[in-house]
């Protein structure tokens, strides 16, 4: 037995619009200071305003939020009472907002006890619209939420099927302005997702299409959209990649390359996209000699020329390798600019935190410490993984 | 040899399978609180049985089949039923998913498990490794 969960999806060109029809009184934006300078805001205030919706701003979501921020929105919220959160941004404001709901719906809760077990009791108070205004996270469509602990230096994995949002607006002319760096990071992002979500333990057949189709449509127009942010198609096409992805990794789950992603992300700050980007390959090497047909499968739905079996799991992370240098992302550590001597002073840290992040509990090949210990190095300097 | 479930023998043989096992003393090291598992009567089972496993800083400290869940303390419970546990140990059923789909409850500090899912993915392969008979 298992469970699907989704919100309603309004997507593609004019989606926003869905706003003016909201039944409400009081809606709370979570949101960052760049969707207020980029206007994003304003539009989404504009449009609740129609609605007869009055708005309030929160808009000290960092990148990375960490679970003092959370608190800080609940306290916003508790004062303004909200009966809708809108969540507006890339993967933090979002994953800030689902902390925040649960947080103004249960005072009682602590931000790093919200695990998908028993009951919330969400949507007493509230319910929750998620805007994304990046083609990656996914997160406008799942329920997980990834918080910082700024004090032991780690990302969180958090979250339960309940906060996940009651309505998630996907309109590509949120996501059209974003530059080709995070353009490229947050679309190699959606692709990390869909391949772990079709390759983890617990992918389901309700979210094998989802995944292979977000892959193939990651290949065939991400280098398009950092090309050209102004391709529309491109655009379009990667706005519903990213949700497609977030809807089948959601309701499976990510792997490891999002365990050491979250590790690298939280140590160093390298944005999460790039991250566990770069990780993919050698964890598919790594996972190659026990479970390479589901990798092979997803390169020949993406119309990769790949061999099968083994050597076609080891094709796969090659080509994603090749995306990568494509639209200029690192494919090994070192690329990032991270120093050796920091990186490996932070070695054991990196794979112990990697060793208990939530996503690792699904790796088909489960990794022992010294393993994890090892991909971490040989990420650093791209070495093949020969183990 | 098999050890029949749920009996105090198979839970000494749990505890030696955790106590041998190098990836669980790594992964628990930082681990302190102990646990009870409660296995529900159902129809494939007319019983309730309870276990005690104390774990320590990737040990266990001491395990037992004990009367009832008031018998020793702990800061842990996680509940289900025969049939939900018998998945489990024959590998059918991954426990989180179990927790997450309502076929497990568990009661205690949840941030503190989600903080170490590594300890208990390791305590799951260490339960597939204990020959295990079942009642018919």
């Amino acid at each position: 037995m298992w469970n699907f969960v989704s919100p309603r999806i309004v997507f593609g060109e004019g989606a926003l619009d869905a706003l003016d029809e909201l039944q409400g009184r009081r809606a709370l934006i979570v949101t960052d200071v760049n969707m207020v300078r980029l206007g994003l805001v304003d539009k989404v205030k504009a449009h609740l305003a129609k609605a007869g919706i009055d708005s309030e701003v929160f808009d000290q979501v960092e990148p990375d939020p960490s679970v003092e921020t959370a608190s800080r929105g609940a306290g916003k919220a508790l004062d303004l009472q909200p009966d809708w959160i809108i969540a507006l941004g890339g993967g933090s404001p979002i994953d800030a907002a689902k902390a925040i709901w649960v947080l103004y719906e249960r005072p009682d809760m602590e931000a790093g006890a919200i695990g998908p077990v028993g009951d919330l009791g969400l949507r007493k108070k509230a319910r929750l619209i998620t805007i994304p205004t990046t083609s990656g996270t996914g997160a406008e469509a799942t329920w997980a939420i990834v918080l910082t602990d700024t004090a032991e230096k780690r990302k969180m994995g958090l979250g339960h099927p309940e906060n996940v949002a009651d309505i998630a607006i996907v309109d590509p002319e949120m996501a059209a302005g974003m530059p080709p760096r995070l353009t490229a990071d947050t679309g190699l992002d959606a692709l990390v997702h869909a391949v772990e979500g079709y390759t983890c333990a617990w992918h389901t057949d309700l979210t094998d299409g989802l995944c292979l189709q977000a892959a193939r449509l990651v290949f065939r127009y991400l280098p398009r959209a950092v090309r050209d942010g102004g391709d529309t198609e491109a655009r379009e096409r990667m706005h519903n990649a990213a949700t497609c992805a977030g809807l089948g990794f959601g309701n499976a789950m990510a792997s490891m390359a999002h365990a050491m992603g979250h590790s690298l992300g939280a140590a160093f700050h390298v944005p999460h996209g790039r991250s566990v980007a770069l990780f993919l390959p050698y964890t598919i090497d790594f996972f190659a000699s026990v479970a390479p047909d589901r990798f092979a499968e997803l390169g020949a739905a993406a119309g990769l020329p790949n061999d099968g079996g083994e050597q076609g799991a080891r094709e796969f992370a090659s080509h994603i390798r090749a995306l990568c240098r494509d639209i200029g992302n690192p494919t090994t550590v070192a690329e990032t600019g991270i120093a050796r001597d920091g990186y490996e002073a932070q070695l054991d840290k990196l794979a112990d935190d990697a060793m208990n992040d939530t996503q690792m509990v699904t790796a088909v090949r489960p990794p022992s410490l010294e393993e994890t210990r090892s991909l971490f190095l040989y990420a650093y300097d791209g070495r093949s993984v020969d183990f | 040899m098999a050890f029949k479930f749920p009996t105090d023998e198979w839970v000494k043989e749990f505890a030696r399978q955790i106590n041998s096992s190098k990836a669980y003393e790594e992964a628990g090291k930082d681990w302190e609180g102990d646990w009870i598992f409660v296995v529900e009567a159902d129809k494939s089972y007319p019983h309730t049985a309870c276990f005690f496993i104390g774990l320590f800083h990737g040990k266990v400290t001491d395990a037992a089949l004990i009367e009832n869940e008031k018998a020793r303390e702990a800061q842990y419970f996680m509940r289900g039923s025969f049939t939900t546990w018998r998945k489990t140990i024959q590998g059918k059923l991954d426990p989180i998913q179990g927790l997450m789909t309502r076929k497990f409850k568990l009661e205690g500090n949840l941030a503190k498990v989600l903080r170490n899912p590594s300890s208990a993915k390791e305590l799951v392969n260490c339960v597939l490794r204990v020959p295990t008979e079942f009642p018919v």
